[in-house]
């Protein structure tokens, strides 16, 4: 590992004005599951860290009416047990515990989650492979290579790494927004404005600036949520990355008709991805097997499938189609 | 007030770093380079805590801290100022009694080969204390963390769900 400066600011305040007098690519380290992980492994060079793991204000959760706040530096397992999001909002609770393990969440912050980098094994693999995100320029070996959970959508010729975090899918479907501080002062945009696509320019996976800091994330309130599932399908029953997922939320009227609908996918694209095709075939209809498969099909329309992991594209359909119904029954509570 | 390595009057890039391990205080010049593993193996020569994969995936090295497992190989020691760490060494008593989840894991052969084992034992502690053993299936999904190659799962579920049995019982 290069070594690198340590840098413990005691205020919100002056870890921005630390990260604004920092060197070209010093990153900011909470939890430090990703970013530790790939500095050991040689993928992550930073000149410098700033460690906001310690500041109180940035973990503040907070329910009350009109929407939920989770401050940038909760924990995941924290925010995972709360009893409010456990109750109303299933499918953010589901996605967090069903992610890493026990350990891991109580290191990871909800706040650092959204910006997990991919667990593209070239990417992490090092010098030897080809990877457009890591060394600009080099090629992807994931084109020819193994390729079985690479992304279906939103891939370019120049990077297929899927989006790895299922937090961010769950979000994204709330309409989350996120509270983001730096020196010109606190701005605020939607989660769905904070990833993009790779394109030809892989490196750049989020829209923050370089003295941008994660403040808190808020969740605008819906009824939506208590009929909610994030729905996670793995090579195992627990602790792996998904090979599909899916968070839905359906809100049902008297007769059974969808009036909301909200689907993120997770695991099978180069962002959080929100199916926004699929939400709407489902309004106005009554929601079953049927009309829930066909929000699924919808959803994977455009579907690029990679070769070793072609069968995704059907797990996919039905992840989605299994989600639906189970947040209908969750709807119907 | 504002930290900073390096700083002046010592070695470039060390951190002074206090914290407490299994009620020991103990106080380095850390390279924040280094994980709170290789600290508590190649310093305090603490080996009980394994290191398996060092990436995060295995759990071998899974210590308490504050009360909280983590694993050990993916926290920089600099980030433990401060806290208290209990490491598989701070688990029996002092006269070598073993806890009750210790003798649990001896009585449902819950180990083979043991190299998993302070780590099991580490994160099956505070999977009770979390409360997560309502069922087995609660127990599995929150021990899914530490991995066990020789296998001994069957008997890991079971040693937890004997000690968590026993806490009911003494609570009733």
């Amino acid at each position: 590992m290069r070594s690198f400066a340590y840098v413990v600011p005691d205020s919100v305040a002056g870890a921005v004005d630390a990260l604004a007098a920092a060197e070209p690519g010093t990153k900011i380290l909470a939890g430090g599951t990703t970013l530790y992980d790939l500095m050991k492994l040689g993928v992550e060079a930073p000149p410098a860290v700033i460690d906001i793991h310690r500041l109180a204000e940035l973990t503040e959760i907070s329910t009350g009416e009109g929407e939920l706040s989770f401050g940038a530096g909760a924990k995941m397992a924290e925010v995972a047990d709360h009893p409010v999001v456990r109750r109303d909002y299933p499918a953010l609770s589901e996605s967090l515990w069903r992610a890493a393990s026990q350990q891991l969440r109580n290191m990871a912050t909800v706040g650092g989650n959204l910006l997990q980098r991919t667990r593209c094994g070239y990417f992490r693999g090092g010098a030897e492979f080809g990877c457009n995100k890591r060394d600009p320029g080099s090629g992807c070996a994931a084109l020819e290579g193994l390729d079985r959970t690479h992304a279906l959508l939103g891939a370019s010729d120049a990077c297929i790494a899927t989006y790895p975090g299922d937090w961010a899918v769950a979000l994204i479907a709330f309409d989350a927004e996120l509270d983001v501080v730096g020196p010109r002062g606190e701005r605020t945009l939607p989660l769905g404005d904070l990833h993009v696509e790779p394109g030809d320019n892989p490196v750049l996976e989020h829209t923050l600036a370089a003295d941008e800091l994660i403040l808190r994330i808020r969740v605008p309130a819906t009824p939506a949520g208590r009929g909610s599932t994030y729905h996670k399908i793995r090579d195992r029953e627990s602790y792996a990355f998904a090979l599909t997922s899916a968070a839905a939320a359906v809100t049902l009227d008297a007769q059974g008709t969808v009036t909301d609908c909200r689907i993120g996918l997770g695991g099978v694209a180069t962002r959080p991805w929100r199916a926004t095709a699929a939400e709407r075939s489902l309004l106005g209809e009554q929601l079953t097997m049927g009309t829930a498969r066909h929000a699924g099909e919808v959803a994977f329309a455009d579907a690029r499938p990679v070769r070793t992991g072609a069968f995704r594209v059907e797990l996919g359909i039905r992840t989605v189609t299994d989600a639906l119904l189970t947040a209908g029954k969750q709807a119907a509570r | 007030m504002m930290k900073t390595s390096p700083t002046a009057g010592r070695p470039a890039g060390l951190v002074e770093t206090a914290f407490t391990v299994n009620g020991e205080q103990v106080r380095f010049e850390l390279d924040p380079r280094e994980s709170l593993l290789d600290v508590l193996r190649e310093r305090l020569v603490l080996t009980g805590t394994k290191k398996g994969c060092d990436q995060g995936h295995c759990g071998a090295c899974t210590v308490h801290i504050d009360g909280r497992r983590v694993v050990s190989c993916l926290t920089p020691a600099v980030q433990v100022a401060g806290r208290d760490v209990t490491t598989i060494e701070g688990v029996a008593a002092p006269d070598g009694t073993l806890h009750p989840l210790q003798q649990a894991f001896v009585d449902c052969d819950a180990l083979q080969c043991g190299y998993c084992t302070p780590g099991q034992v580490m994160s099956g502690l505070a999977c009770l204390a979390e409360g997560h053993t309502e069922t087995d299936g609660d127990i599995r999904e929150y021990m899914s963390g530490n991995l066990c190659r020789c296998g001994a799962y069957i008997g890991i579920t079971a040693a937890i769900r004997r000690v968590a049995d026993q806490t009911k019982q003494t609570e009733v």
